[in-house]
């Protein structure tokens, strides 16, 4: 598979007013594999997708698309190159069908001019066709309401739908962190047959064991830096945890917590 | 049979076969079932429907409009000031009052999309300033507040037709209903109304364009109040501005008794159908009794609280488990 970059961002800086989001940030996200981006709350990971989605403009440095220096026009720009981003709750809407879910926004139809109507069959079937696809057989029925399924199958469809729109890259904003053991299982491997399918991945999450799961590329931030980028098998859950936590922070807290015993 | 529980409507249906039962035992003798007693709480339930259905349409994308009792006051006064006072052909001043009514739609809207404010507030406000504005351009240019409408044979035909007892305003509530089903269960606008409702940040970033959703919907309410006072005013030949101002609060009581959500997202038209239905014969068959009709509000206010804790209990089951 291509190792060539679909999206790659070069020496970003984000600044807002006198406050750095993003520091010097290098980051590249390549075909068929899963690039986990870890970090503490307020280490830059949500200006970081925003920057990658369109919705932010980098203060400095570059976004390479396809290999050409590139500025977003708007959110929907992006989207519109294929970059689709999940986040972690919004995106579904619980009291809709499964079939209205899927195809909102872009929802297939019949029949011309005043007749014009929804192709609820065929969104149904190809709702279901994917959700099934991606290991949600419990789902017998698209005209099932979306609040009715778990929160692991609601992300299921929710990355369905990107994937069904032609995402190149996905961008998973902690599609982990509300769901149980199971749940999480299942959104893990899905991740892993999108990555079959030669998507590049971004997963942001705050567990060290999920992004050792599926992880192909690490990328750590603290306060808007890239404090250390790794492949996998580099390092071990320990050394990440470490680095996520911020390092030496991790180590006074130890002794803290000693100390409490 | 849980199914059907989970349905919307399921409520709105049930309330309205016990009530009809009710009314059809205990005023049997009197004639309630009977042609002419059936067409009676038609005649009745038609006019609220017809604005009915558009509100329910509203609601379900998150919505109030509180303002439509004086659009359909104004919209009669339209026809009464044009063709008595200044003379002129009713037709154009039909015209006239049904862009009038979707202009008061359009600024509600706008208003609401562009402040954010809430609805509930701007319409209430409209409410009171298009009534007033009505009043007021009335008595200025007329010195009254309600004046006769002249009507010609057509329009008089179209909007005020009746067959027997029946009135044609029956046909203009089925129409209304028609559209809404289609509109609401078939085309795509109808999956962005349910969708605006049911969670508005995701709506908008699958791409839906929630703020024309909204502004569509208050300009199909303002039209619809409008046709109400048209057919009103050429039922009986004059135009009123304080005509309408029991729909305010009846329009929004027999949406939800029908099963829509206050908070939007959930909802058919043909629960709001059948609760508008249950108001005609609420209203209606209280006559039958003989009893005051000052227990019609009593009964309406149990139901509305009734539907209000019923809703809320069939969203958590359509929200439970599978099927």
């Amino acid at each position: 598979m291509s190792r060539l970059p679909i999206l790659e961002l070069k020496n970003v800086t984000k600044r807002f007013g006198n406050t750095y989001a993003l520091f010097d940030v290098s980051i590249a996200l390549t075909p068929g594999r899963i690039h986990c981006l870890l970090g503490d709350n307020g280490a830059g990971k949500s200006t970081l997708i925003k920057v990658m989605s369109g919705y932010h403009h980098a203060t400095d440095g570059q976004v390479v698309f396809d290999g050409e220096p590139l500025t977003f026009a708007s959110p929907r720009h992006a989207r519109q190159l294929g970059i689709a981003t999940v986040h972690q709750d919004v995106g579904t809407i619980p009291l809709m069908t499964i079939g209205r879910n899927f195809f909102l926004g872009a929802e297939p139809k019949k029949g011309f001019g005043p007749f014009s109507r929804l192709d609820k069959a065929k969104a149904n079937a190809i709702a279901l066709e994917q959700m099934q696809r991606f290991g949600i057989t419990r789902v017998k029925d698209a005209e099932q309401l979306v609040g009715t399924m778990s929160g692991g199958e609601r992300q299921v469809l929710a990355i369905g739908r990107a994937m069904y729109f032609g995402a190149r890259v996905l961008i998973l904003d902690e599609p982990t962190s509300a769901l149980g053991v199971k749940e999480s299982a299942i959104v893990l491997k899905m991740m892993k047959q999108v990555r079959e399918d030669g998507i590049a991945v971004v997963f942001i999450t705050h567990n060290a064991r999920h992004a050792m799961a599926v992880g192909d590329d690490f990328s750590v931030l603290i306060h808007g830096k890239v404090a250390a980028g790794f492949e996998r098998g580099e390092v071990s859950r320990d050394e990440l945890l470490n680095l996520m936590a911020g390092g030496e922070d991790m180590a006074q807290l130890e002794v803290d917590l000693e100390a409490v015993e | 049979m849980t199914r059907q529980l989970r349905r919307p409507e399921t409520g709105a249906i049930v309330a309205f076969l016990l009530t009809y039962l009710f009314f059809a035992i205990f005023t049997y003798t009197n004639g309630f079932v009977s042609w002419n007693g059936t067409v009676g709480w038609m005649n009745l339930a038609a006019e609220l429907g017809i604005v009915a259905v558009p509100v329910a349409l509203l609601m379900i994308a998150g919505e109030f409009d509180l303002s439509i009792g004086s659009t359909v006051g104004a919209a009669s006064m339209v026809l009464a000031i044009g063709t008595t006072h200044m003379g002129l052909p009713i037709w154009p001043m039909i015209v006239l009052a049904l862009i009038m009514g979707m202009a008061i739609g359009l600024a509600n809207g706008l208003v609401v999309v562009r402040t954010g404010l809430p609805s509930f507030i701007v319409t209430l406000a409209t409410n009171f300033i298009v009534i007033g504005a009505t009043m007021g351009i009335s008595r200025l240019l007329t010195n009254v507040t309600s004046s006769s409408i002249a009507v010609s044979d057509s329009a008089k035909l179209v909007f005020a037709g009746r067959w027997e007892q029946a009135n044609i305003s029956i046909l203009w509530w089925l129409l209304a209903i028609a559209i809404g089903l289609w509109v609401l269960s078939r085309t795509v606008f109808g999956n962005w109304i349910y969708a605006t409702g049911g969670n508005l940040q995701a709506a908008r970033g699958a791409g839906v364009p929630v703020e024309r959703v909204k502004i569509i919907l208050f300009m199909a309410t303002g039209f619809a109040a409008a046709l109400v006072g048209i057919i009103l005013g050429v039922q009986w030949n004059s135009g009123n501005a304080t005509y309408g101002m029991g729909y305010v609060f009846q329009a929004p009581i027999v949406v939800v008794i029908g099963g829509v959500l206050l908070s939007g997202g959930y909802g058919t038209v043909g629960g709001v159908a059948v609760a508008t239905a249950l108001f005609g014969v609420i209203s209606t068959g209280i006559f039958y009794t003989g009893w005051s009709t000052d227990w019609i509000q009593l009964f309406l206010g149990a139901l509305l609280g009734t539907a209000v804790l019923a809703n809320s209990y069939v969203r958590k089951m359509a929200l439970m488990g599978g099927r």
